[in-house]
């Protein structure tokens, strides 16, 4: 990595994190739940260095643990992303709680 | 030109990831905002797919593939009671898999990699190895399958301090000397063992605060990877998990009145309560289940507190079957929150959505304290340290400071409760003593639905 593309990084990491901070500020504890659970699928994005590793053939061992790790973040992002889609599902308004 | 469309894909992934998250803001707009999400992780994979390095597709196709059989089993079977569990369970596997791209990455190299480089991937690893490990093992404390009191031994905040400064020690080391596979792998086998001892120590109780802490180190763990691999959606989205875990666990902290190295390295589970029980003036009233039903019909507002012992008793249906036939009758009811009823943050918001209660029945400590003076009965249920008076007006508790949930403000509190023992925190509840609370003992769930009749044929 070169220093360039460091400071470049830096910088999205400093930028993310502030607005990461005043975005999930406003989450209300209401939804803390699924906030827990669907960043927890996003961050399954980490599922991209995994494809890589696994289907870049660079050794065998690489090649492993990149299949293992794929399985792993894949499970996040799917389960994560179906589990954070239920319990939103549950939460309804006055009316429509009343009619089920 | 293959370049531009994966990191125009992963751009525009980034994007959609900001705005799914902004719509978590109201439960009305949270559902779309999390379809932008799904649909911005799916161009991210298809523009990876296209990765010149890419050579085959059968281990990236059989790991996606039995990671979504796992992923959908988990999503689609796990009850809402689990639900920490699960997100503890999903922490270890975003962590390890960070931990295992990294050290993919440090083999394939020979471990000669360039300092920037090189920092960044000790980071990953030992924030990926040491969360895999904690999330384990609070998996196996909320599900049950370990103790889920504190561990605690003589000397064990020096022993763990001692162990992560070798981690430490032997991670600049490398940045400075690289190259030494043997020393690579001992910090790795160092950071999954202190992932273990960070956990140990930490009570069910505690539990919202270190889930929390998890999840924070998993998406910074996340976001190392990105640093490591040059990629920017991946330091985007591991930052936004890591600042949500890093707020969400301060804002348990607050709620608990307690500093994260007091919640970390104090074990409070195991504090007795020698200090400051203090002279408890009368004794506890039990009351008849009539006498509670008559007070529930005619009362104008009803306001439920739920506790974890809610949950455990699975009586989250039936207290709303009670809800409704009390409104039915002209009653006003509501349910006040606290932020760390249950065992992740918000878990007890999701497990009363489930039961059909309305979110707009659901309020917020802040919201709901102000209302217990004009509350005719506030029905406390599986709840104790989070109504404990003491924490506000006994500046000798253990707990003091802590907000709680003002109930003994209301003209009647019922409290529904297993037995006559003590709370988590082993303290005396001097809400329990007071001349406006009636104790009614037994299994919530049963005692409800009792109430439920009786409020009936009121």
């Amino acid at each position: 990595m070169s220093h360039e593309t460091l400071i470049s990084a830096l910088y999205v990491f400093a930028l993310a994190a502030f607005l990461g901070y005043q975005v999930i500020s406003r989450v209300p504890p209401l939804l803390h739940t699924p906030l827990m659970s669907a960043t927890n699928a996003i961050s399954g994005i980490s599922l991209v260095g995994s494809i890589v590793t696994a289907g870049a053939r660079y050794n065998t061992v690489s090649t492993i643990l990149g299949f293992v790790a794929v399985v792993c973040s894949t499970t996040n992002v799917v389960g994560g992303f179906v589990i954070t889609d239920r319990m939103l599902r549950m939460f309804k308004r006055k009316e429509i709680a009343k009619k089920d | 030109m293959q370049t531009y469309f994966i990191e125009l894909s992963y751009l525009l992934a980034s994007i959609f990831f900001i705005l799914g998250l902004k719509g978590m803001s109201h439960p009305e707009t949270a559902k779309r905002g999390m379809h932008l999400a799904e649909f911005g992780m799916l161009m991210a994979i298809v523009g990876t797919l296209m990765h010149h390095e890419i050579v085959t597709y059968t281990w990236i196709l059989a790991g996606l593939a039995v990671g979504s059989v796992v992923g959908l089993a988990m999503g689609v079977w796990v009850p809402m009671t689990a639900m920490p569990q699960r997100t503890a369970l999903s922490h270890a596997f975003g962590a390890f898999a960070a931990a295992l791209v990294g050290i993919s990455e440090f083999y394939r190299e020979g471990g000669h990699l360039p300092t920037i480089t090189m920092s960044a991937l000790g980071f990953e690893v030992m924030l990926g190895a040491l969360t895999t490990t904690g999330s384990l093992l609070a998996f196996a404390k909320l599900q049950g399958l370990v103790r889920g009191t504190p561990m605690t031994y003589k000397g064990q905040n020096i022993f763990n301090m001692a162990l992560l400064a070798v981690t430490i020690g032997i991670f600049v080391y490398l940045v400075i000397f690289p190259g030494s596979m043997p020393l690579f792998f001992t910090m790795v086998g160092l950071a999954f063992i202190f992932g273990l001892l960070l956990v140990m120590p930490i009570g069910s109780a505690d539990m919202p605060v270190v889930m929390s802490l998890l999840n924070s180190y998993a998406g910074l763990a996340s976001a190392a990877t990105g640093f490591v691999l040059s990629n920017k959606v991946l330091i985007i989205a591991g930052t936004l998990d890591g600042f949500s875990g890093f707020i969400l666990s301060i804002l348990m902290c607050r709620a608990m009145n307690r500093s994260m190295t007091n919640v970390l390295f104090g074990a409070f589970g195991s504090v007795t309560s020698g200090a400051a029980s203090g002279e408890l003036q009368g004794s506890m009233r039990e009351v008849g289940l009539e006498d509670i039903a008559t007070q529930l019909a005619y009362a104008n507002k009803v306001v439920f507190v739920p506790g974890y012992g809610l949950a455990t008793a699975q009586a989250q249906h039936v207290v709303r079957e009670l809800a409704d036939v009390l409104e039915k009758r002209g009653v006003t009811v509501k349910y006040g929150i606290h932020p760390v009823a249950g065992r992740m943050p918000g878990h007890m918001n999701v497990l009363l959505a489930e039961a059909n209660v309305p979110y707009s029945a659901l309020y917020e400590l802040e919201q709901i304290n102000p209302e217990f003076p004009s509350t005719d009965v506030a029905v406390v249920i599986g709840a104790n340290d989070v109504v404990n008076p003491d924490a506000r007006d006994n500046p000798g508790s253990p707990i003091a400071g802590m907000p709680i949930l003002e109930v003994d403000r209301s003209k009647s509190v019922v409290v529904l409760k297993r037995g006559q023992g003590k709370g988590f925190s082993g303290l005396e509840n001097p809400l329990f003593f007071k001349p406006v609370t009636g104790m009614l003992y037994g299994d919530a769930k049963d005692t409800l639905t009792r109430l439920v009749q009786a409020v009936q044929h009121a």
